[in-house]
C-alpha cells in the first residue's frame, strides 16, 4: 500500500521532470538574461582579451543587442586562473560568461591550478589571434632563412633574446617550438604585456618577438619593426597595404619559409558548467549578431585576426585538439608543473 | 612654431560646445573616481570606455582624458582629509597632507596639492607640445637594466633619509617585499606563497593594503585618542587659496625638480607612483625644512603632487608617439584608440592631426577647468572635518570597504583591508614606518622582474648595470643616495667630536 503510493508519486514526479526538461527545448530560444551579465576577462585591463571584451560590450550597447546590461570584469590573478576558477565555481549560473585566451590551456599546465575547458560550457569561438615573427627593421636579414642562420651562428653575448608576454604562456611555447625545430637556443625574456615587448624590440633590448599583429602593427607602419613570417597554416587575407606597400597578405607563413610551426590563439567564449541548451543558444545567437556588425569586421581587419568562428560540437572538437596540442608542446619544452 | 599653429588648430577642435561639455562631465566624474579609493583612474576609464563607442574619437578622448585629470586631482582630497590615499600616487601626499589637516590647515594643504598638480601638468603638457618627438625617443633607451636602475633610485631616494632606526625601516620594507611576491611570478610563471588558496592567486593588491594601512589604521588611532578629528577647529574661508598661493613661489626650485622627475618617470614609463615617492624623498633631502617633513610641511604636499601630475600627463606622450602606454590608465586609453577606429603609434601625429592636437589642447583647458572646479570646492571639502567623528567614521569605513571590494570585485579583500588596518595601527603604536612597506609593496614586484629580466639578458653578469652611461649613472646616483646619510652622519660626528674638544 505504502509502496504503491510511493511508486505513483515517484512516477508523477518523473513525468513532471520529463515535461519540465522538454518544455524549454520546444520553445525556441526561450531563455533570456533576467539580470546583469558579467563578462569575465581572465587578464588585465588594456591587453588583447580586455580590448576585445570591451569592444563587444560597446557593440552590444550601441546596437541594443541585449535587454540586460553586460559588464566587463577583470579577474587576472594567477595568470588568469582566478577568472576561470570563478566561472568553474559558478555552477548553473547563466549570467556569467568568460572570454578565453591561450591561458585556458597553459595556466593549468604551468601552475597546476586545476581547471580545464571541460569544467565549463563552451559557447562559441569568436576568432583566432595570429602570431608573427618580428625583428627590428635594422636587422641585417629580411627572411626566415637569414634569421635562422644568424640565430644558429650566434654565441656568447650575441645569443638571440626573444621578448615575450608572460612565462610558460603562448609566446614562450612558440619560442620553445622554434628551438625544438632548429636546435638553436634563445634567451627568453618575459615581460608584462605585448606593448612592452614591441617597445623593447624597437629599442634593441631584445632581438625578436612573436607579438600579435595588433601589438606591433604601429611600429611596422612606422618602419621600426619588420615581420618575417606568420605562424598560421595559410597567409592572412588582408590585402590593404600597411608599410612600404606591403600588406598582411604579403607576409609568408613560417611553414612555407622552412620553419614548420603553426600556432593560433583562441579568442572564444565559455560559460559556467551545466548551462542549459537554451542559455548557450542565447549567447551563440548574440555573438553571431556581434560578428555581423561592421564595427566588429573593422576590428578584425585592424588586428589582422583569423576570422574562423565555431560553435557547438565543432568548437568542442577544436578545444579538445588545442588542449592536446598545448599539452604536447609544453611537455616537450618542460613547462609542465610537477 | 609649427607646434603653435597646430595647437591653435587643436583649440579650434575644442570650440565645439559639446566637447566642452564632455570635458566638464569628465572632470567631475574623474574627481569622484579619485575621491573613491579603489576605483582608480584605469578602472574608471575602462568602465566608461564602451559608453564612448558612439562618439567621435576626438570627443571620446577628451572626455576620457578629462576623467584622468579629474582623478589625478581628486586623489589628494581623501589623502589630506582622512589619510586615505584615493590613488596609489597620492600615498606620498598623505605624509604631510594629513598632519596639516590635523593642525587645522586642511584648506591650505588642499590648495597646495591642487596647485601643485596643476603646475606639474602644465610643465608636462608644454613638454608634449614642443618636444614630443625628441623626448619620445628617450623612452626607447629603457631596457630591463634601466628600469631596475630607476626603481633602485626610488628606493634609495626614499630610504636613505628615514629618522626611524634602520632595523625598523628594513623590516617594514622586507614585509612589503614578501607581500608583493605573493601570486604569480611573471618570470618563471610559477605560483608563489599562495598555499593552494584561490583567494591568494591575485596576490596582495597595493590599493587594498593602502586603504587598510592608512584609512582603517587612522580610524583605529582616532578612536583610541578620543573620537574626534584633530583638525576640527579648521578656520575655513575662501581667502585660504590666495594665502597659500602667496607662499608657493619660494618653492620654485623644488617644483622644477619635481616636475622634471615627474616627466622623466612618465615618459620612461616608470609611472606616477614612483615619481611621487621619489620627489618626496628628494624634497626631504634637499629642502631647508627637510627635518619637519612628516609633521605637516606645505612643501611635502606640493612636491609629490607636482611630480605625480607631471608623470600622469607625460605618460600620454609615449602612448601618442610610440604606442607604448606610460601608465595603466594610458594602456586603457590606448585600447580605446582601437575601439574608436584609430591606429595608435608613431604615425598618429601625422595621420590624425585633429585628434592629437585636440587632445593636447584639451590637456591645457582640462587642467585649467579642473583647477577651477577643485579650488572652488576646497572650503566644502575642508568643512567635512567639522562633521562629528561618530557620524563620519562609519561613512569612511563603508567607503573604504567599497573601495577595497572594487579593486578586484572580491569580498575577501574587505577582510584583507581590515587586517591591514590592524597592521597599520600596530605599526603606528610600535613606531614602525609605514612608507617603506608601502613602497616595497607597490614597486617590489616590478623591481624584482626588471632585475631578473636584466640578469637573463646579461646571462648573470651584474656588470649590465654599468654597461652604458645612462644605466651606470642612475645606479651610481642611487648608491650614493643610499650611503649619503651615513657619510654625512660620520662627517657630523667627526665635526661634533672636534668642537667639544676645542671647547674644553
Amino acid at each position: 500500500m505504502h509502496s504503491a503510493i510511493a511508486k505513483i508519486v515517484r512516477r508523477g514526479v518523473a513525468a513532471i521532470a520529463v515535461t519540465a526538461a522538454l518544455a524549454p527545448a520546444m520553445a525556441h530560444a526561450a531563455w533570456e538574461p533576467t539580470k546583469t551579465v558579467e563578462f569575465i576577462v581572465p587578464a588585465g585591463t588594456g591587453g588583447g582579451a580586455d580590448q576585445m571584451a570591451r569592444m563587444i560590450q560597446g557593440i552590444v550597447q550601441k546596437n541594443s543587442l541585449m535587454s540586460q546590461p553586460l559588464v566587463v570584469i577583470n579577474k587576472s590573478g594567477g595568470a588568469g586562473a582566478e577568472g576561470f576558477l570563478d566561472v568553474k565555481g559558478s555552477n548553473r549560473n547563466p549570467h556569467k560568461i568568460i572570454i578565453s585566451l591561450s591561458n585556458l590551456f597553459t595556466t593549468p599546465l604551468a601552475t597546476g591550478v586545476p581547471f580545464s575547458w571541460k569544467d565549463m560550457t563552451p559557447v562559441s569561438m569568436l576568432a583566432l589571434d595570429e602570431f608573427v615573427l618580428w625583428v627590428n627593421a635594422k636587422a641585417p636579414y629580411n627572411d626566415v632563412k637569414g634569421f635562422l642562420d644568424a640565430l644558429k651562428a650566434a654565441s656568447g653575448d650575441q645569443i638571440f633574446k626573444m621578448g615575450g608576454t608572460g612565462s610558460k604562456q603562448e609566446d614562450q611555447i612558440i619560442t620553445a617550438a622554434i628551438e625544438q625545430k632548429t636546435g638553436a637556443k634563445f634567451i627568453y625574456v618575459p615581460y608584462k604585456g605585448g606593448g612592452d615587448v614591441a617597445a623593447q624590440l624597437v629599442g634593441g633590448h631584445v632581438t625578436a618577438s612573436v607579438n600579435n599583429p595588433i601589438e606591433a602593427v604601429s611600429q611596422w607602419r612606422a618602419g621600426e619593426l619588420k615581420p618575417l613570417c606568420v605562424f598560421d597554416y595559410q597567409r592572412l587575407p588582408y590585402k590593404e597595404p600597411i608599410a612600404n606597400g606591403k600588406s598582411w597578405a604579403d607576409i609568408p607563413t613560417c611553414k612555407e619559409s622552412g620553419l614548420d610551426i603553426e600556432y593560433l590563439m583562441l579568442r572564444g567564449i565559455l560559460m559556467p558548467p551545466n548551462a542549459t541548451k537554451d542559455q548557450v543558444d542565447y549567447f551563440v545567437e548574440l555573438f553571431k549578431k556581434v560578428r555581423a556588425t561592421p564595427e566588429w569586421q573593422e576590428f578584425m581587419q585592424k588586428g589582422a585576426f583569423n576570422t574562423t568562428a565555431l560553435s557547438g560540437p565543432e568548437y568542442a572538437a577544436w578545444l579538445t585538439k588545442a588542449e592536446a596540442t598545448h599539452k604536447d608542446l609544453m611537455e616537450k619544452a618542460g613547462f609542465v608543473a610537477k | 612654431m609649427e607646434a603653435l599653429t597646430s595647437l591653435i588648430g587643436g583649440f579650434g577642435v575644442l570650440a565645439d560646445p559639446m566637447n566642452i561639455i564632455y570635458m566638464f562631465v569628465g572632470i567631475a566624474l574623474g574627481v569622484l573616481i579619485g575621491v573613491l579609493p579603489g576605483l582608480g583612474g584605469a578602472n574608471g576609464v575602462a568602465i566608461l570606455l564602451p559608453l564612448t563607442f558612439s562618439m567621435t574619437p576626438v570627443s571620446a578622448i577628451i572626455m576620457l582624458s578629462s576623467i584622468y585629470w579629474g582623478a589625478l586631482f581628486g586623489g589628494a582630497i581623501t589623502s589630506i582629509l582622512f589619510n586615505i590615499p584615493g590613488e596609489p600616487w597620492s600615498v606620498a601626499t598623505t605624509f604631510d597632507g594629513h598632519p596639516m589637516a590635523q593642525k587645522g590647515k586642511a584648506g591650505e594643504a588642499l590648495t597646495g596639492a591642487f596647485t601643485g598638480s596643476f603646475i606639474g601638468a602644465f610643465f608636462a603638457v608644454l613638454l608634449i607640445t614642443f618636444l614630443a618627438p625628441v623626448i619620445a625617443k628617450f623612452a626607447l633607451q629603457f631596457g630591463p637594466a634601466e628600469f631596475f636602475a630607476v626603481y633602485l633610485l626610488t628606493f634609495c631616494a626614499f630610504v636613505g633619509m628615514g629618522r626611524e632606526p634602520a632595523a625598523k625601516v628594513i623590516s617594514a620594507m622586507m614585509l612589503g617585499f614578501a607581500l608583493a611576491a605573493v601570486g604569480i611570478d611573471t618570470v618563471t610563471g610559477q605560483l608563489r606563497m599562495t598555499f593552494g588558496s584561490v583567494e591568494l592567486l591575485r596576490g596582495f593588491d597595493f590599493l587594498v593594503a593602502v586603504i587598510g594601512l592608512f584609512g582603517v589604521g587612522e580610524i583605529l588611532l582616532t578612536m583610541e585618542e578620543g573620537l574626534a578629528f584633530k583638525g576640527k577647529s579648521a578656520a575655513i574661508n575662501a581667502k585660504v587659496v590666495w594665502e597659500t598661493w602667496k607662499k608657493l613661489p619660494k618653492y620654485w626650485v623644488g617644483c622644477l625638480r619635481s616636475a622634471i622627475v615627474g616627466c622623466w618617470m612618465g615618459v620612461t614609463p616608470g609611472g606616477a607612483t614612483p615619481a611621487s615617492f621619489m620627489s618626496y624623498g628628494l624634497a626631504k633631502k634637499f629642502s631647508k625644512n627637510g627635518n619637519n617633513f612628516g609633521k605637516g610641511e606645505l612643501e611635502g604636499v606640493v612636491m609629490p603632487e607636482v611630480a605625480a601630475h607631471a608623470a600622469g600627463t607625460s605618460a600620454l606622450l609615449p602612448m601618442l608617439t610610440l604606442g607604448i602606454p606610460g601608465s595603466p590608465t594610458a594602456a586603457v586609453l590606448l585600447g580605446g584608440l582601437l575601439i574608436w577606429g584609430l591606429q595608435p603609434g608613431p604615425l598618429l601625429f601625422v595621420e590624425q592631426k585633429d585628434f592629437v592636437w585636440g587632445l593636447i589642447a584639451s590637456i591645457y583647458l582640462g587642467n585649467i577647468a579642473g583647477l577651477i572646479v577643485v579650488l572652488t570646492t576646497v572650503p566644502i571639502f575642508a568643512a567635512i572635518l567639522r562633521i562629528p567623528f561618530s557620524v563620519i567614521a562609519p561613512v569612511i569605513l563603508v567607503i573604504c570597504a567599497v573601495g577595497a571590494y572594487t579593486v578586484h570585485n572580491a569580498g575577501l579583500d574587505i577582510a584583507v583591508m581590515l587586517v591591514f588596518g590592524v597592521i597599520g595601527y600596530l605599526f603606528k603604536k610600535l613606531q614602525y614606518p609605514l612608507a617603506p612597506l608601502v613602497l616595497a609593496l607597490v614597486l617590489g614586484d616590478m623591481a624584482e622582474s626588471s632585475f631578473r629580466q636584466a640578469m637573463l639578458v646579461s646571462q648573470g653578469h651584474l656588470s649590465i648595470f654599468w654597461s652604458n652611461p645612462l644605466v651606470g649613472s642612475i645606479v651610481t646616483l642611487a648608491l650614493v643616495m643610499l650611503v649619503w646619510p651615513l657619510v654625512s652622519k660620520v662627517m657630523a660626528r667627526l665635526n661634533g667630536h672636534k668642537e667639544p674638544a676645542a671647547a674644553e
